[in-house]
């Protein structure tokens, strides 16, 4: 006779769980994911490749070619210290992605850690918790992150912990959310009863479930990063010349609007189609995990 | 359920505590500068007699908690310091500087529903339709554009190409206030938008599937009547709440687009106060910001149950 085993993971069978539709459409064929994922890749890939690809080092200097217009020796001209446009947009989505889908990381598993205590144990531990969620939900993203990043100083670093401090509340939201709803499920009413303790119910029991939607979320979450480190460096306070980085770009053209207006465009529409491919994978991601969420 | 009259009280009551967590983020600012906070405000060429005599000043040598004390109680008193730049209270330039921007809020927040009314109930009266999917199409795009970026784009159309507004500034009499905020007003409008229209119009298709609209339906509402006299109606409701959810966001835009228009609110003497290393004049505007974003938070609610004796006061209060 076989024992019934109380650590059994009591989780539903997946085909019981998943509606028709989820079992009907693998991945690829969500048209969302595929373009998003398209994007996304090309884009990573001029980044990698920014060093083969760029026709000129992005911060050389050559004050004789300053202020030109594109040309075939310069496909989208040279800015105002001569140095090669083209190369630098190449460059700074290096600097804009690397730093962007980095800086998600830490306030991911942050949020999700303390939304996933405060929604499952409740009581005290997510009244404290939620209060201090709402005192960050008081400053505006970007008072807090430019008032941060001034304190904490110039760098990379800081810009890390800026948007670490101001991201992890959202995180914490959602999950604290779909794990009141997932403590009420049988299943992992059956996994308490089974005698589990709490970390194991929530690590391998609630954890699973509730997880598809902070990784959804962690994509326009990816969106939002980049338009704080352009917009940081756009005002200034980001990354410090004379690293090519997108919204620097836009901010040192904006003096030749005039003229030159491309050099203000480009970078923005780099930003644009960037967050274009993290947003479809964002839908596709939501089609893909949460079909019932679809509207 | 909670009674109408409680809640009021109750909500305003919820708020002190944040409010109260504000004051301890800003207050803390200064000691997450990396060093003495005082050496570097100074900057590098300060004589350690002038470092030692903005220390005293700033009260760095007493206990924390006793700082963080005299911090509120000077905070009670209407004292946020003194500008480093300017050498005036620094509340009188927060008062200076604030009807700018709280006018270019309440600008953009117009321009927003005049641009999302009309595009949500497009979406909504045929969901599923071409025109429903081309307005879907509008938050990807649109979410994914820097604020800054939409302004300077309309800049340069509007201004620089076509020469229908000014560049920057601010204007003298109120008629010039509104020509001149136009376009930082609409970059808001556009980049909050997409938020919007999403939420609008999912709450249309909502109000569409209900019993009241069904009845109007068959007493011979249809097309334009039914949409203005029922569906938009209700469905606006929502839409305050959502106004006064993203409300934290299209401030936090403000305070970036003021710099590209050249707007002399609360957003440049933020940046000018980050160059100057005016560290109470940063504090005052982000303490300054973060009270308003929590008392319109409160209004919001307190008018959105005011508005729709439907709501489960309950569930709001633990939201």
């Amino acid at each position: 006779m076989t024992t019934f085993s109380l650590t059994h993971r009591f989780r539903p069978s997946r085909r019981e769980a998943r509606p028709a539709a989820r079992r009907l459409r693998p991945w690829y064929q969500n048209r969302s994911l595929v373009a998003g994922l398209v994007i996304v890749c090309i884009m990573v890939l001029l980044a990698v490749l920014a060093p083969v690809l760029a026709p000129y080092n992005p911060i050389k200097q050559n004050l004789n070619e300053a202020l030109q217009g594109p040309s075939g020796a310069h496909w989208l001209g040279t800015d105002k210290l001569g140095r090669d446009v083209l190369s630098r947009l190449l460059y700074g989505a290096r600097v804009d992605l690397r730093i962007g889908f980095l800086a998600v990381i830490i306030p991911f598993v942050v949020g999700t850690i303390l939304g996933a205590i405060a929604g499952y144990f409740g009581g005290w531990l997510d009244i404290i918790i939620m209060r201090i969620v709402d005192v960050f939900y008081a400053f505006p993203l970007f008072l807090l992150v430019i008032a941060l990043v001034f304190v904490l100083g110039p760098g990379e670093s800081s810009i890390y912990l800026a948007i670490a401090l101001v991201s992890w509340v959202s995180y914490c939201k959602i999950v604290r959310g779909e794990v009141i709803v997932a403590r009420q499920q049988e299943y992992v009413q059956a996994a308490r009863l089974g005698g589990l303790n709490n970390a194991r119910v929530l690590g391998r029991h609630i954890g699973p479930n509730v997880i598809s939607q902070a990784i959804t979320y962690a994509m326009s979450d990816i969106v939002m990063d980049i338009m704080v480190i352009v917009t940081l460096g756009y005002l200034g306070l980001g990354i410090t010349p004379p690293t090519a980085e997108w919204g620097s770009m836009i901010a040192d053209a904006q003096e030749f609007i005039t003229t030159l207006w491309w050099m203000a465009v480009v970078p923005g529409v780099a930003v644009v189609i960037t967050g274009l491919g993290l947003s479809l994978i964002g839908d596709g991601l939501t089609d893909l995990l949460s079909p019932e969420r679809r509207k | 359920m909670l009674s109408r009259l409680k809640f009021v009280p109750m909500r305003l009551l919820q708020a002190v505590p944040v409010a109260f967590g504000v004051t301890l983020v800003v207050f803390f600012m200064v000691h997450l500068i990396p060093g003495n906070p005082a050496e570097s405000i100074l900057g590098a060429q300060a004589t350690p007699a002038k470092v030692a005599a903005l220390t005293d000043q700033m009260g760095l040598n007493q206990p924390v908690v006793q700082q963080y004390w005299h911090f509120l109680s000077n905070l009670a008193h209407g004292n946020l310091g003194e500008s480093y730049t300017y050498q005036v209270p620094v509340l009188t330039l927060v008062w200076q500087r604030a009807p700018v921007t709280l006018l270019l809020v309440a600008y953009s927040v117009v321009l927003m529903l005049i641009i999302s009314i009309p595009l949500s109930m497009l979406a909504a009266s045929r969901p599923g339709h071409v025109r429903d999917h081309a307005v879907r199409v509008i938050p990807l795009v649109g979410l994914g554009m820097p604020q800054f970026w939409v302004g300077v784009m309309l800049l340069l159309v509007f201004a620089v190409g076509t020469g229908w507004f000014p560049v920057g500034g601010y204007g003298d009499t109120m008629m010039d206030h509104l020509w001149y905020l136009f376009l930082p007003a609409l970059t808001l409008a556009i980049s909050i938008s997409p938020v919007i229209i999403r939420s609008l119009r999912a709450s249309m298709l909502n109000v569409l599937e209900s019993d009241y609209v069904a009845t109007a339906r068959s007493k011979g509402a249809g097309g334009r009547s039914l949409f203005a006299g029922h569906v938009l109606r209700n469905a606006i409701i929502p839409a305050v709440s959502i106004v006064g959810v993203n409300l934290g966001y299209l401030v936090g835009g403000t305070l970036v687009i003021e710099k590209v228009f050249a707007i002399p609110g609360l957003g440049s003497m933020l940046i000018e106060s980050i160059f100057a290393r005016d560290f109470p004049s940063v504090q005052a505007v982000a303490l300054f910001v973060a009270v308003f974003v929590v008392l319109v938070g409160v209004l919001t609610d307190v008018v959105y149950t005011l508005l729709d004796p439907r709501v489960d006061l309950t569930q709001r209060m633990n939201a």
